[in-house]
């Protein structure tokens, strides 16, 4: 983060992600300049961030030592069974265990993993190169078979597969090389790498039912796993990316209290803990020898207004309240500045695809006015909010309070967490939910926007909107993908049902001895992949 | 003597067979009332009906509820606990890995407290009315009115942050010496003792009060008995029965409803394990938890009724 964050005050998150990622890539001070020259910015403030960039990667990782891990949750349905895995402790632990095929970078675009290399011509049939000399924790090498094994069971309804919709467009997985597997799809969809890259399609040994014995490829070798309590690994000395990992052990646990999290950290009991609140940053950061890490992800809580029901029905009324935003209010006094100013679309800043040509939409009362007579709405209008979707309530008390200034009586109603998604999302007129951050563009538009999509959440139906979002998954050009992701962006941001004010941001806390952590925008604790990049600085 | 112990027990053990079977329904019904079912706990925001059909039944949902509650006390009274819906874990092994830890940390409070509470309690009383009587009534009803998790979270901040001096969380899986294990579990004790001290303490008071100015005991001045024989030998074991109640009241308590302190220090307990079964709507786990504290809490109160019987030369002799 320290390192980080001299260059993102320069040239902002995305540009700083899309720098680091190219040297973790490998790439020269020269490729540096080029690519921040390209950007448009002056030979002489390029070559002096080049230096920056380039000395924060030179820091050398030291080997050794052992971590302590808090994450945010801690249940008995804690699994090691990627299919399974729900949230960020599973994913935490799958990270330290399992690869994928590829593995989602600083701007989520998929690199390399146990695939050497991946190849396609028209989107629809991919060859995955597997790299050689992979073994498994109990010795057995890395076999096209285990590929196969891996990515088929989530298609059988008894896996019970979180990822079984997206892995419903594989047709077939098999081997076409001692160390080739070839995927072929029902459907083109250039974003394959990307799925392969998430948690669930982590490669598990061939024919694997029982899971907790944790068997990998990953960096480390699993020693003890009690769910619920704590899971303890040892390093992988067979790992096969060279020098890595750099820790000898990891023991991580669950904490589901937010301020029991941070005291254990700031009492020297745990050396990174996941999720602190914006309201605990000064705690950590005050205290000598702590420090804070920010991911700025595309998570985000919105308001949805049904566009087949209730007022949302009528364009007026959506656009009234899209202008009610108070944007940087709740920037600063909810998210406490852990976010970023997002324009009622879903794609974020630090995605390959936003669209930073969109004119940002502001907060403005005599818009909103208008729009309002317009709709002819009138007499209370109930908003369902919960603490499930964060801030969610907050935010619709500050919209309370602009709506007044407009004629508008906005009725909050705060719901509890406890079945708050099975009971009120997607059912109320107007209400708030939360989307986490998902790994593609596509994955989110498919599974939130498409007019058919199970949780069209504003029931928008748009059919150019359909077809640009079938055609651009089977674009393989990524240009004319930027375009069409641009127009469909667009499309959100004036029709949709949907407001979206921020991305938030996700906050972990650590002592200043730990180094390595960069943003992955999946998620905190670097997209839940520090096990193998971190270090202790003694 | 014998034969009252046991008839009394008889029908405690009746009676608590039929509250336990009154528990299981009345949590059966409540758990059912409550919005969402363990499918759509899992799935959460995922929950598309194929899904959440394909769950249902993996999870035994899709039978109905009547049939379900009959199915799990035919299992119950084979001694098979059933499975937990949400993680497919035998529940008995759930319960298992954590019971012990949640007896420890009761044992442990138990240990430290009742002798306290039980000294203040007497010296309160045979004292009464003197400075040390207030001072210690004073300080019990001020600690006890201190919610335990200002109690605790304060003391985190004190003798964690500030100080260093103990850990943070109560680890259990890392003690290899009694210097670790003082250290892991004093301030959950010292937080659970300021709950059930003040408790145990004003009934000790109130119940010795009582014996002490009975007339029986003003007798046993006038025949010289010291002050101290007065109290131990001739008041006190009046005096039993409530007392002991008082104390199982207490550590029945510190069984299932020690949720806080289990939460604030990360202490790998069973009234966690039970909060988790009902977020997750995890029925087999809930009910079994239920059933436990149900069964530590009637075997508490029926072994305070021995005690008082036993201690009691007038019961005991009747």
């Amino acid at each position: 983060m320290s390192d980080r964050t001299p260059l993102e005050q320069l040239v902002g998150p995305a540009d700083s992600q899309r720098l680091f990622a190219a040297l973790r890539r490998g790439a020269t001070r020269r490729d540096v300049l080029t690519m921040l020259l390209a950007g448009g910015m002056q030979a002489g403030l390029a070559g002096g961030l080049a230096g920056t960039a380039l000395s924060a990667h030179a820091q050398t990782p030291k080997k050794g030592g052992r971590i302590r891990v808090a994450g945010a949750t801690a249940a008995a349905t804690d699994t090691l069974d990627p299919a399974k895995q729900s949230n960020q402790t599973d994913y935490s632990r799958g990270t330290m265990l399992y690869n994928g095929l590829t593995v989602l970078d600083g701007s989520l675009t998929p690199q390399p993993a146990l695939a050497e290399s991946f190849t396609t011509t028209d989107a629809k049939t991919w060859v995955f190169t597997l790299r050689k000399g992979v073994t498994f924790h109990d010795g057995k090498a890395l076999a096209p078979a285990d590929v196969a094994y891996s990515v088929m069971r989530h298609k059988d309804p008894a896996t019970s597969s979180k990822a079984k919709v997206l892995a419903d467009q594989i047709e077939s997985v098999k081997a076409t090389g001692p160390n080739e597997v070839t995927v072929v799809l029902s459907a083109p969809n250039a974003d394959l790498p990307v799925i392969l890259g998430t948690f669930h399609f982590h490669i598990v040994k061939d024919g694997t039912t029982d899971f907790n014995a944790g068997i990998g490829t990953g960096p480390y070798k699993l020693k003890e796993f009690k769910p619920g309590v704590r899971s303890l690994v040892v390093r992988n000395e067979a790992y096969w990316k060279p020098g890595k990992p750099y820790l000898d052990e990891i023991e991580f646990v669950g904490i589901g209290d937010e301020s029991a999290r941070v005291n254990a950290l700031l009492s020297g009991g745990m050396d990174l803990v996941a999720s602190v609140n914006p309201r605990s940053v000064a705690r950590v950061k005050g205290t000598p020898g702590y420090a804070i890490f920010t991911t700025q992800s595309g998570q985000y809580s919105d308001l949805i207004m049904r566009r087949d029901q209730g007022p949302g029905a009528n364009p007026d009324f959506v656009m009234a309240m899209k202008h009610l935003f108070d944007r940087e209010q709740m920037k600063k006094a909810i998210a406490l500045d852990y976010a970023v100013i997002a324009n009622d679309q879903p794609i974020d800043p630090t995605n390959r695809f936003y669209f930073a040509g969109l004119p940002q939409r502001t907060f403005d009362l005599d818009k909103a006015k208008f729009h309002l007579q317009k709709a002819g709405i009138s007499g209370k209008v109930p908003v369902v909010t919960s603490p499930a979707a964060m801030y969610s309530v907050e935010m619709a008390l500050v919209m309370q309070q602009t709506a007044q200034r407009i004629g508008l009586d906005l009725d909050v109603k705060r719901m509890p967490a406890d079945g708050y998604w099975s009971n009120h999302w997607l059912n109320s007129p107007v209400g708030f939910g939360n989307v986490n951050p998902r790994p593609s563009a596509d994955t989110l538009l498919t599974q939130f926007f498409q007019s058919e999509a199970a949780w069209n959440e504003s029931r928008w139906k748009n059919p150019k909107f359909d077809q640009l979002l079938l055609a651009s998954r089977a674009e393989t050009d990524l240009a004319k993908r930027k375009q069409m992701y641009a127009d469909m962006q667009t499309m959100i941001h004036q029709e949709a049902g949907i407001g979206i004010p921020l991305f938030l941001a996700s906050i972990d806390g650590h002592t200043a001895k730990l180094k390595g952590l960069a943003p992955i925008p999946l998620g905190g604790l670097m997209g839940y992949s520090f096990a193998e990049n971190v270090w202790l600085d003694a | 003597m014998n034969l009252i112990v046991l008839k009394l027990l008889g029908q405690r053990i009746a009676i608590a067979l039929l509250s336990l079977l009154a528990v299981s329904v009345v949590v059966f019904a409540i758990t059912a009332v409550l919005p969402g079912d363990a499918a759509q706990e899992q799935l959460g925001q995922d929950a598309t009906p194929e899904a959440l059909a394909a769950l249902r039944a993996q999870m035994g949902l899709d039978v109905p509820a009547p049939q379900r509650y009959l199915h799990w006390l035919g299992g119950l009274v084979r001694g098979d606990l059933g499975t937990s819906a949400t993680t497919q874990m035998p529940v008995g092994t759930l319960i298992g890995s954590r019971l012990p830890n949640s007896l420890l940390l009761a044992a442990m409070t138990a240990l430290f407290s009742v002798p306290i509470a039980l000294t203040l309690g007497i010296a309160s009383a045979v004292w009464r009315g003197s400075w040390f009587d207030r001072a210690a009534s004073t300080a019990s009803v001020a600690v006890v009115s201190v919610p335990e998790f200002l109690i605790a979270t304060l003391a985190v901040l004190l003798f964690a942050v500030k100080l260093r001096w103990l850990p943070a969380l109560s680890y259990v899986s890392e003690i290899e010496s009694l210097g670790q294990l003082l250290k892991a579990f004093a301030m959950p004790v010292l937080t659970l003792s300021c709950v059930i001290v003040a408790q145990m303490m004003r009934m000790t008071r109130a119940a010795v009060i009582d014996q002490l100015e009975a007339p029986y005991i003003e007798m046993v001045r006038l025949k010289g008995a010291s002050p101290m024989r007065m109290v131990l030998a001739h008041a006190l074991p009046n005096a039993i029965g409530p007392i002991a109640n008082a104390v199982a009241l207490s550590l029945s308590y510190l069984l299932g409803g020690v949720i806080i302190v289990e939460t604030i220090f990360n202490y790998p307990g069973i009234a966690k394990l039970m909060v988790d079964g009902v977020s997750q709507r995890d029925m087999p786990l809930v009910q079994a938890c239920a059933m436990l504290f149900c069964a530590g809490y009637l075997i508490l109160v029926t072994l305070a009724d021995v005690c008082g019987i036993v201690a009691n030369p007038r019961l005991r002799h009747r």
